[in-house]
C-alpha cells in the first residue's frame, strides 16, 4: 500500500529477518488490487515491485516474505466454497489452516490427508512448499490429494491448474514456493476416518541400525510412522531412539466412554511462551536430560490418543518457536536416497554429537515411493530417510550446516526448501539440479519479469 | 438449530464476519446483507460449510436510503421471519479530507449515522410488532469523546450510541433487546496498516463479548472490557486540559 512503512518479517525461526511492505486482501477483489499495487500485473511498469503471498508464516527460514517488496498476507482469504460429503471433495481458498480443516470436518467424519507438524499451516503454503506428514511411505505428499487449484499470475490473469489442464504449471507450482503465481482457490480430497483417536505404539530402538530395522519391520502395516532420536548418543548407541507407529482408530478400537463420541473435537487450549526465553536455557545439559527422559519413558507401550496430541504436541505451546532466545533458530531437514540413507545419517548424527550440538527435535522419518511424478517440480521428497534436527541460531553455525549440506550433497540428498535458511545458490542446484533447469523454464513462460520473488529466492538466485 | 435468524448488515466487515461465524456455531440461522456480491455468495457457503447453517444473502447500500424499506421487505419475504439484526456498516473515512471536503464529510456521517438509522427504522418497529428479538448495533469508543484526529467518524458513531439508546428506551417495553457495542482498536481492514493503533483485539474476541451480551441481554457493552475504563478516564479529562492534548 502506499504510503505504508516497512514491516520486519521473518519465518518461525525468527531468523533470517527480513524488511517488506505487507497488504492483508479480504475480498477476491481487494486481492488483485494488491497484486496491481505492487506493479506485478502492470505491464508498464512490471518487476517495479517483488510480490509474494504468504499464509501463516510457518516455513522457517525465509521462504514467506517478499524482500523488500509485497508480501500479500492470505490469512484472511480461508473460507471454504463447497464440499462434496460423499466424496470428501473440498474447495476452499488458500488462507484456509489445516486446523480449520480439521475443526470442521472431524466431526463430520474427514481428516486432512496429509499433516505436518504443525496444525497452524494454510493450503496454499501446504502446496507451495509440498508439504508431506507421517504418512509418506502410504501416502506422498499433499499434492497427490490436491485435484486442482487456480493460480493469479504476474500477467493477472486466473488459470485454472490440473494434471490435466495447464500440467507444467501445475507441478510448477507444487514446491515451487510461491514462486509461480499467487493460488487464489484450491479443490482436495479428505479422507474419511471412524474416530478422531490414534491407536499407536511406542517401539525403542538402541542404535540407528536397529531403528532402521523398525522401520523395515513395522512401517508398512501402518498408516503413520516417526522416530526421535536422541542425537547426543554416541559410538554404539549413535541414533537411538523410539519409533511411534499410527493408525486412526477404528470404532472397534476404542474403549467403550469414547464410542458414543468417536468424532469428538479436541478443545483449543494452548499455552503461550511469552516473552524470549534466554536461549542458555537449551544446552546440551538440558537437552540431554530431554532426550534421556523421552527414550526412557516411551517404552514399548500400546495406546489410544487424540489427533491434536499425536500429530501436533507442539501446537500446545503457543510461539514454542521463543524458547530459542532471540536470535532465532534454525530447522534443518535433508533427505538422503534409500541406499546411502544409513551411511548418511551415522554421519550426520556423529557430525551433531561430535560438537555436542544436539537438537531438541531429532526427528526421522522415511519417504516412500510415490514422490512428485514431475521432473519439473521443486517438491522436497524423494524416497529415503528423512532428517530433521534443530539448532539455536550461534555464531558457527553457518559453517556446521554447510558442512552438513556437503555430507547430503555427496550421498545424493537434498535439503528442505521450506526450512531452509542457510544454502546457497551453489549448494541449492547441486541438490535440485536436473528438476530446477526444468522448473526455470516453466518460471520463464508464466512469470518472464520475475515479479515472484522472496528473500528465499533472491538468496538461492531462484529466477 | 433454533431456527433463529439474524440479520447481518455490513456482513463483509471483520466484526461482522466473526460474529456472524460464532451466531452460526449457536444455531442461529443468518441472512448476510452487503454490496460485495461474490463475497456475499462466498460468506454465506463458508458459514453453511462450517456450522450446517441456513445462510441466504441479499444486497443492499447504505447510502441508499430511499431503498431501505424495499430491501427489509425482501429479506422478510426470504427469510420468513428476522429474529434480531446486527448492524456492522460503517466508515472509518479520512478526518483529514473530511475536514476540506464536505461531501467526504457527509459520506463519513452517512455511512455511520444517517444510513444506520434509515436501516434501523423498519427494523425496530417490525420487531417491536414482534414483541421479541434483539437489535445490536456496532458503535465505537470514538464516539465517547471527539478528538481532533477523527471526530468526523467520532462525531457520527456519538450519534449512533444516542440514537440506539433512545431505541433501547422505546423498545424496552417490547421485549427487545437493544445492545448498543463500543469496540476498542480491532484487527481488521478498517485497521490494518494504521498508524497509532494499541491494545488491538480481534475480531473473534469481539464477536465472543458480543454473543454473551445478546444471552445475557445487556445494553451497552465495551469490547474488550478495559476501553470502558480507558474511557472513562478520557472522558474524565477536564475540557480546557483536554483542548491541550494530541488525541
Amino acid at each position: 500500500m502506499a504510503g505504508q512503512d516497512s514491516t520486519s518479517l521473518s519465518g518461525w525461526g525468527r531468523y533470517p529477518s527480513v524488511d517488506t511492505f505487507i497488504d492483508r486482501p479480504e475480498s477476491r477483489a481487494s486481492l488483485l488490487q494488491a497484486v496491481q499495487n505492487s506493479g506485478g500485473t502492470n505491464s508498464s511498469g512490471a518487476g517495479s515491485g517483488d510480490l509474494l503471498a504468504r499464509g501463516k508464516g510457518r516455513s522457517y527460514g525465509d521462504a514467506a516474505e517478499a524482500a523488500c517488496g509485497q508480501t500479500v498476507l492470505m490469512e484472511k482469504l480461508n473460507r471454504f466454497m463447497a464440499f462434496d460429503s460423499e466424496t470428501g471433495l473440498l474447495r476452499l481458498e488458500p488462507g484456509v489452516t489445516i486446523a480449520e480443516i480439521l475443526q470442521t470436518f472431524i466431526p463430520k467424519g474427514w481428516f486432512s490427508p496429509v499433516v505436518p507438524g504443525t496444525k497452524f499451516v494454510t493450503v496454499g503454503g501446504a502446496i507451495a512448499a509440498d508439504i508431506h506428514g507421517k504418512n509418506h511411505h502410504r501416502d506422498g505428499s499433499f499434492s497427490n490429494f490436491v485435484t486442482r487449484f487456480w493460480l493469479l499470475t504476474a500477467a493477472g490473469e486466473i488459470i485454472e491448474c490440473s494434471r490435466i489442464q495447464n500440467a507444467d504449471i501445475f507441478w510448477a507450482t507444487i514446491g515451487g514456493m510461491g514462486l509461480t503465481g499467487i493460488i487464489v482457490e484450491a479443490e482436495l480430497t479428505l479422507s474419511p476416518i471412524e474416530s478422531s483417536y490414534i491407536s499407536y505404539k511406542s517401539i525403542r530402538a538402541d542404535n540407528l541400525t536397529e531403528l532402521m530395522g523398525l522401520f523395515d519391520q513395522h512401517e508398512e502395516r501402518h498408516h503413520y510412522s516417526v522416530a526421535w532420536i536422541d542425537c547426543l548418543a554416541q559410538k554404539n548407541s549413535l541414533g537411538r531412539g523410539v519409533l511411534l507407529l499410527g493408525d486412526h482408530a477404528k470404532l472397534t478400537d476404542l474403549p467403550e466412554q469414547l464410542k458414543n463420541h468417536p468424532l469428538t473435537l479436541k478443545p483449543d487450549k494452548q499455552v503461550t511462551v511469552p516473552f524470549d526465553m534466554p536461549s542458555s536455557l537449551l544446552n546440551r545439559y538440558t537437552m540431554s536430560t530431554f532426550n534421556s527422559l523421552f527414550y526412557a519413558v516411551k517404552t514399548n507401550q500400546e495406546k489410544i490418543a487424540d489427533y491434536d496430541s499425536y500429530f501436533f504436541p507442539l501446537d500446545a505451546i503457543g510461539s514454542w518457536n521463543r524458547m530459542y532466545g532471540k536470535a532465532g533458530f534454525i530447522q534443518y531437514q535433508c533427505v538422503i536416497p534409500p541406499a546411502a540413507s544409513k551411511q548418511a545419517l551415522t554421519e550426520i548424527l556423529n557430525a551433531c554429537s561430535q560438537k555436542g550440538w544436539g537438537s531438541f527435535l531429532a526427528v526421522l522419518k522415511r519417504f516412500g515411493s510415490k514422490t512428485c511424478p514431475s521432473n519439473t517440480s521443486l517438491s522436497f521428497p524423494i524416497a529415503g530417510y528423512t532428517l530433521t534436527l534443530d539448532f539455536p541460531v550461534k555464531a558457527s553455525l553457518i559453517e556446521f550446516t554447510r558442512k552438513l549440506d556437503e555430507l547430503v550433497i555427496s550421498h545424493g540428498g537434498r535439503v528442505y526448501l521450506a526450512k531452509d535458511a542457510c544454502l546457497t545458490p551453489e549448494t541449492f542446484r547441486t541438490m535440485y539440479n536436473a528438476n530446477f533447469e526444468n522448473w526455470r523454464q516453466i518460471k520463464h513462460k508464466i512469470d518472464p519479469d520475475n515479479v515472484f520473488r522472496s528473500a528465499l529466492s533472491q538468496r538461492l538466485e531462484i529466477n | 438449530m433454533n431456527n433463529k435468524t439474524v440479520l447481518i448488515l455490513g456482513a463483509t466487515s471483520g466484526i461482522a464476519k466473526a460474529t456472524a461465524q460464532a451466531l452460526a456455531a449457536k444455531g442461529y440461522g443468518l441472512h448476510l446483507a452487503g454490496r460485495d456480491k461474490s463475497e456475499l455468495e462466498i460468506l454465506s457457503q463458508d458459514l453453511s460449510i462450517r456450522s450446517g447453517a441456513k445462510v441466504s444473502y441479499s444486497l443492499f447500500d447504505v447510502h441508499n436510503v430511499d431503498s431501505h424499506q424495499q430491501f427489509f421487505k425482501d429479506v422478510l419475504a426470504q427469510c420468513g421471519t428476522i429474529y434480531g439484526a446486527l448492524v456492522a456498516v460503517g466508515e472509518l473515512g479520512d478526518q483529514i479530507l473530511a475536514q476540506n471536503d464536505p461531501t467526504h464529510a457527509k459520506r463519513i456521517i452517512d455511512a455511520n449515522f444517517t444510513g444506520v438509522v434509515s436501516l434501523l427504522t423498519p427494523i425496530a418497529n417490525y420487531l417491536e410488532e414482534q414483541r421479541q428479538g434483539f437489535i445490536v448495533g456496532i458503535s465505537s469508543v470514538a464516539g465517547d469523546r471527539g478528538r481532533q484526529s477523527n471526530y468526523l467518524y467520532g462525531s457520527s458513531k456519538a450519534g449512533l450510541s444516542a440514537f440506539l439508546s433512545g431505541l433501547r428506551n422505546r423498545l424496552a417495553k417490547s421485549n427487545v433487546q437493544v445492545l448498543t457495542v463500543k469496540p476498542g482498536f480491532v484487527n481488521t481492514k478498517m485497521t490494518f496498516g494504521k498508524q497509532g493503533m494499541f491494545l488491538v483485539a480481534e475480531p473473534e474476541d469481539i464477536a465472543k463479548g458480543i454473543v454473551a451480551a445478546i444471552e445475557k441481554r445487556q445494553n451497552v457493552i465495551y469490547l474488550p472490557w478495559f476501553w470502558f475504563w480507558i474511557m472513562k478516564i478520557i472522558r474524565s479529562i477536564p475540557e480546557p486540559i483536554f483542548i491541550r492534548m494530541k488525541m
